[in-house]
């Protein structure tokens, strides 16, 4: 059918931002209700008559006419939005200032607006890429849930703290102050940054849901990409660093469900599309003298996107990125996956000895690839019996049945004595 | 052939806008393939959730309808059916029951001179 896909969901984000922005922030659940009747409204006429011709229109046209119905009938006893007060006052200047306000343009500065807001610096990072995937991007907090494979009690309580946060702020973000918007800037990219590789690695089960999360991720960061002041070059940066990792996903799941590290990926399988973009944004990116963890991470992976075999990975160059990460944004996860480069590089007794000097490795001690990574490196020397207790711990770790699956297979594979296959995803 | 109204009962307003989407999807498809089959006479309408309900003698106006939410009548359809055991058959495909709703099946009465 003509709705095409997570047509509401998108449809959503819009119409909650450009209702914000004329009912204030303060507003966001007059804002949520209006929403949720539009596509109400839209359930029902839909199905009697078709699918309209641009669907999209018309749930911004239905939204929008209760908008100028509310702001008749309430302007008296509610406030809205202070700055738009006397063109909503006044009947003569009210249904032309607010069909300005719905308007394909307005509506992406809107979501702008609300993506910065929802990054105020009062919220903990997982509470802003929750919130930016309750209001921008449609989902319930039964999808967050299931998204971040929590509890809906957990996810419900994050987002209505976050949301008071929010509807506590007066305002929406000001995305014309050119100060105010490259200093939130970072958070911006960290909470999509964040929101991406919830997708990549998270712990969804699901690989449809994952690879949502990264187009959510991927199409937001596009909104800043589109944005004078947004384009910039740690923009480029992370958007190339999305592209070339999103190309992967296909080659990551194999049909059976089954996880498939970077090593044993079918490299065919790969999105030519993503990696020839995600190549061309880094070129970009390079534009100037900034380097963030962006600029690094997407220059690994492009590494890999233009290795045609595994066997043909420039390890010296990875092993030397991921000691520039280290210097900019030290963590024990980026020493990991430094120290299975090495491994590649130089062996597993190396890989193995950089792995045993990681700092605050106890960080690292929920996390199924710590203990896999030994395992892997234990079995690549042949010590069989070693690698399968790693693997075993790991296993113990899993957080989904794919996980649970793959782990299941390496313990095997160390009882076989089978000593190929490998590390990172 | 005879005439039947189905006349739908129950709505979900809590549901996600994906979820909101699957439903609407459905409905598209079910209404698709009874038109396929020559089913429809007359596709019907939605019918607001609001309006008013006047009774008595008195004519007395009150805002309405007076059901509870899921008793209220969304919409209607006419369908061309053999029977009535056909038309109840046809009706078990709606999309109305995966949100708990109902759809009551009502024989057209055929007019003679």
């Amino acid at each position: 059918m003509e709705t095409g896909d997570h047509l509401f969901r998108r449809e959503a984000g819009r119409m909650v931002a450009a209702l914000t922005r004329i009912f204030g922030v303060h507003n966001l659940a007059l804002a949520e209700d209006v929403v949720q009747d539009a596509f109400c409204r839209a359930l029902e006429v839909w199905k009697f008559r078709g699918v309209p011709d641009n669907p999209s229109a018309w749930l911004m046209a239905t939204a929008k006419n209760r908008a100028l119905d509310i702001l008749r009938r309430q302007r008296t006893a509610r406030t809205f939005a202070p700055e738009l007060e006397r063109l909503i006052e006044s009947e003569w200047t009210l249904a032309p200032a607010v069909a300005e306000l719905f308007s394909a343009n307005a509506v992406k500065d809107d979501l702008l607006r609300l993506m910065f807001s929802c990054c105020h610096p009062r919220l903990p990072e997982e509470a802003q890429v929750a919130l930016i995937l309750n209001i921008l991007c449609g989902f319930s907090v039964d999808e967050v849930a299931n998204a971040f494979v929590s509890r809906h009690a957990a996810i419900e309580k994050r987002i209505q703290r976050a949301k008071k946060v929010l509807a506590g702020s007066k305002t929406l973000f000001d995305i014309d102050a050119p100060a105010d918007f490259s200093a939130r800037l970072p958070a911006v990219h960290r909470a999509l940054y964040l929101l991406f590789n919830e997708g990549y690695h998270g712990a969804s089960a699901q690989s449809a849901v994952r690879a949502e999360l990264c187009r959510e991720a991927m199409r937001l960061a596009a909104l800043l990409l589109d944005h004078p002041i947004g384009a910039a070059p740690t923009t480029w940066a992370l958007s190339a660093l999305m592209c070339l990792d999103a190309a992967r996903l296909p080659a990551r799941v194999d049909a059976s469900g089954n996880l498939n590290p970077l090593f044993d990926q079918d490299r065919t399988l790969w999105d030519r599309e993503l990696v020839i973009e995600g190549l061309k944004l880094l070129e970009q990116s390079a534009a100037g003298p900034e380097l963030s963890e962006y600029h690094i991470e997407a220059a690994i992976a492009s590494v890999h996107a233009t290795a045609g075999r595994a066997e043909d990975t420039d390890w010296g160059k990875v092993v030397s990125l991921y000691d520039a990460l280290m210097r900019l944004r030290p963590s024990p996860v980026v020493a990991l996956n430094r120290a299975i480069a090495i491994a590649q590089r130089d062996g597993p007794e190396r890989g193995l000895a950089e792995i045993g000097a990681i700092e605050n490795p106890d960080r690292l001690a929920a996390y199924p690839f710590y203990s896999a990574a030994l395992g892997e490196l234990e079995l690549r020397r042949g010590q069989h019996e070693t690698a399968r207790e790693h693997f075993r711990a790991a296993r113990a770790l899993a957080r989904n049945p794919m996980e649970r699956r793959f782990l299941d297979r390496r313990v095997s594979a160390c009882e076989r004595g089978v000593t190929t296959s490998a590390l990172s995803a | 052939m005879s005439e039947f109204t189905f006349l739908f009962r129950g709505r979900d307003t809590t549901a996600s806008p994906e979820q909101m989407q699957k439903a609407m999807q459905k409905w598209m498809a079910w209404f698709k393939e009874l038109g396929d089959k020559g089913y429809i006479k007359y596709p019907g309408h939605p019918l607001e959730h609001s309006g008013k309900v006047v009774t008595g003698r008195q004519k007395t106006v009150h805002d309405g309808p007076y059901a509870e939410a899921k008793d209220v009548v969304g919409g209607f359809t006419l369908i061309e059916a053999k029977d009535l055991q056909h038309a109840v058959e046809i009706s078990k495909g709606c999309p109305i029951f995966d949100i708990g709703g109902s759809v009551e099946v009502r024989p057209v009465q055929r007019l003679s001179m």
